[in-house]
């Protein structure tokens, strides 16, 4: 076991745990944004380099500080070390310079774009980023590829985190889609046109952490903020068949994976991520498909919960729960 | 208990005085305040033939813009009806076809944009929500119509013409939120 101390928050976690984890594991504001790393998908991490973080002291049997700053997704814990996120001034200039680089070739057509409201990258500029942008040059385009009948390719948006090479890799039985060149010309395609027909392939829309893989049977059909996401079921034999229905009026608009706090897929009972075959995405668009099971929960800073209301008990735990942090701010 | 405003009085069942019980007095005392009134200026004005002036940031009938090009502005984000307080705005998206690039800015653009007129509350969210400068209200007054089916205004009445004349300048209100933005 490793104690690690994050932000002053000390916590104990097994050796090999990365510092992302380990802050999952306090949670809150002190965890490092990820727009590559992915917990459940082996080998993701480290292209990105949001999670920056500046460790302060190494261990405890080597007490210096890191010379720069580590990636928090790669980087393991050791005993006694302490880390910096935001209380880090050094770290939040590095990640606003990331965000930089990050947009430097994004087209920013969040409106026209159906991610637009789930969009990890739109969260970390909003969060991270400046308003203006420095750059004169023209935006990196490439030629629109179709790589196959229910994913939309918008390799524009796309920030080359990797995630959907891995789930190809680790999900589906054979990988027909990567990463094409070199540099400034990376760019994931398929060489032959329209391969992507994988039982599994649609989980790439759900790790995508930007709007370039999305959902063709979605497209252009509303913004996810007008619909109304609810926790359903049903069975199937060749996934978990639990999903994340965004429904409109009695109109099914589109059935993804349930998202968690990460914007990760949750765990099903079984300790597996709950990934979802394309029939339940693509195919089950009926109500009638599905187990209702009730409202799910968004978080309410999110413009998704604009205009939604769930039970009266989420509220009341909500108020509580803002009641307990006025009076602790107010002892103090 | 001590009222708030130290104003209030004790009602008293007084016993009116002979003048006041005439009651002619006081009538003639109003008839004179009607009479000053006939002598001076009307405040009211002969709408339609006449019209007051607005405020240049008057927020009436709304527009949705075409830029300089003639391609509609709107690519039905939604953020306008996401704004809206009153819920007033749907809309629905379709995507551009190749050969309408002359008719839609972007790959996107609204099929079907609907204001209800009689939800409509005129605050001008709508207008500091959009990211495109597509819509704006104007100093155009609502129409009065009889069905209430004719207030829900579709992209027919929303949408500026292509034709230089049929143009809606909106310059001055684009100036004014460029200052508040910047």
């Amino acid at each position: 076991m490793a104690r690690v101390t994050i932000d002053g928050h000390t916590i104990e976690v097994p050796d090999g745990t990365t510092i992302v984890e380990a802050a999952r594991k306090i949670g809150g504001d002190i965890v490092p944004p990820t727009m590559c790393y992915y917990s459940t998908l082996k080998t993701s991490g480290g292209y990105c380099r949001t999670c920056l973080v500046k460790v302060t002291k190494g261990s405890d049997k080597d007490p210096r500080p890191m010379p720069k700053l580590v990636v928090a997704c790669r980087q393991t814990v050791m005993d006694g070390m302490e880390v910096q996120n935001i209380t880090s001034p050094e770290v939040l200039e590095a990640r606003e310079g990331v965000v930089e680089f990050l947009l430097l070739n994004h087209p920013l057509d969040c409106p026209v774009c159906d991610q637009a409201g789930e969009c990890d990258l739109q969260d970390l500029s909003y969060e991270h980023g400046d308003e203006g942008t420095r750059t004169v040059f023209r935006r990196r385009t490439f030629p629109m590829r179709d790589i196959g009948d229910k994913i939309k390719l918008h390799m524009n948006r796309c920030i080359m985190c990797y995630r959907c090479v891995k789930v190809a890799e680790q999900l589906c039985p054979e990988r027909v889609h990567g990463v094409l060149n070199r540099g400034w010309d990376a760019e994931i395609s398929t060489y032959i046109e329209k391969a992507i027909d994988n039982e599994w392939s649609g989980n790439m829309i759900d790790v995508c952490p930007v709007g370039a893989l999305t959902d063709k049977t979605f497209r252009f059909k509303s913004r996810v903020w007008f619909t109304k996401p609810l926790d359903a079921h049903r069975d199937c034999d060749v996934c978990c068949g639990r999903v994340a229905l965004w429904v409109s009026g009695d109109a099914v608009l589109r059935v993804t994976g349930r998202k968690g706090v990460y914007h990760e897929i949750e765990n099903t009972e079984d300790g597996k991520p709950g990934w979802i075959c394309n029939t339940c995405r693509f195919e089950k668009k009926n109500l009638s498909d599905w187990v209702i099971e009730g409202p799910r929960h968004i978080d309410r800073h999110s413009v998704i919960s604009q205009n939604h209301y769930e039970q009266l008990k989420q509220l009341k735990q909500d108020l509580s729960r803002q009641k307990l942090i006025g009076e602790k701010a107010h002892n103090n | 208990m001590q009222s708030l405003t130290n104003r209030s009085k004790v009602v008293v069942n007084k016993k009116m005085s002979f003048m006041e019980k005439l009651y002619l007095p006081e009538i003639a005392k109003g008839m004179m305040i009607t009479l000053k009134h006939l002598f001076k200026k009307k405040v009211t004005i002969k709408y339609p033939e006449q019209k007051r002036p607005v405020a240049p940031v008057w927020r009436g009938w709304h527009v949705l813009k075409r830029d300089e090009l003639g391609r509609e502005n709107c690519t039905a984000c939604g953020l306008c009806a996401v704004a809206c307080p009153a819920e007033a705005i749907t809309m629905t998206a379709a995507e551009r076809k190749p050969g309408e690039e002359n008719l839609y800015r972007e790959e996107k653009y609204a099929s079907v944009y609907e204001i209800n007129m009689l939800r409509c509350i005129f605050c001008g969210l709508c207008e500091e929500a959009c990211p495109k400068e597509a819509i704006f209200l104007t100093d155009r007054n609502v129409p009065v119509d009889l069905l209430r089916d004719d207030f829900i205004f579709g992209k027919d009445k929303l949408v500026e013409g292509i034709e230089p004349e049929k143009r809606i300048d909106v310059s001055v209100r684009a100036r004014a939120h460029r200052q508040i933005e910047s």
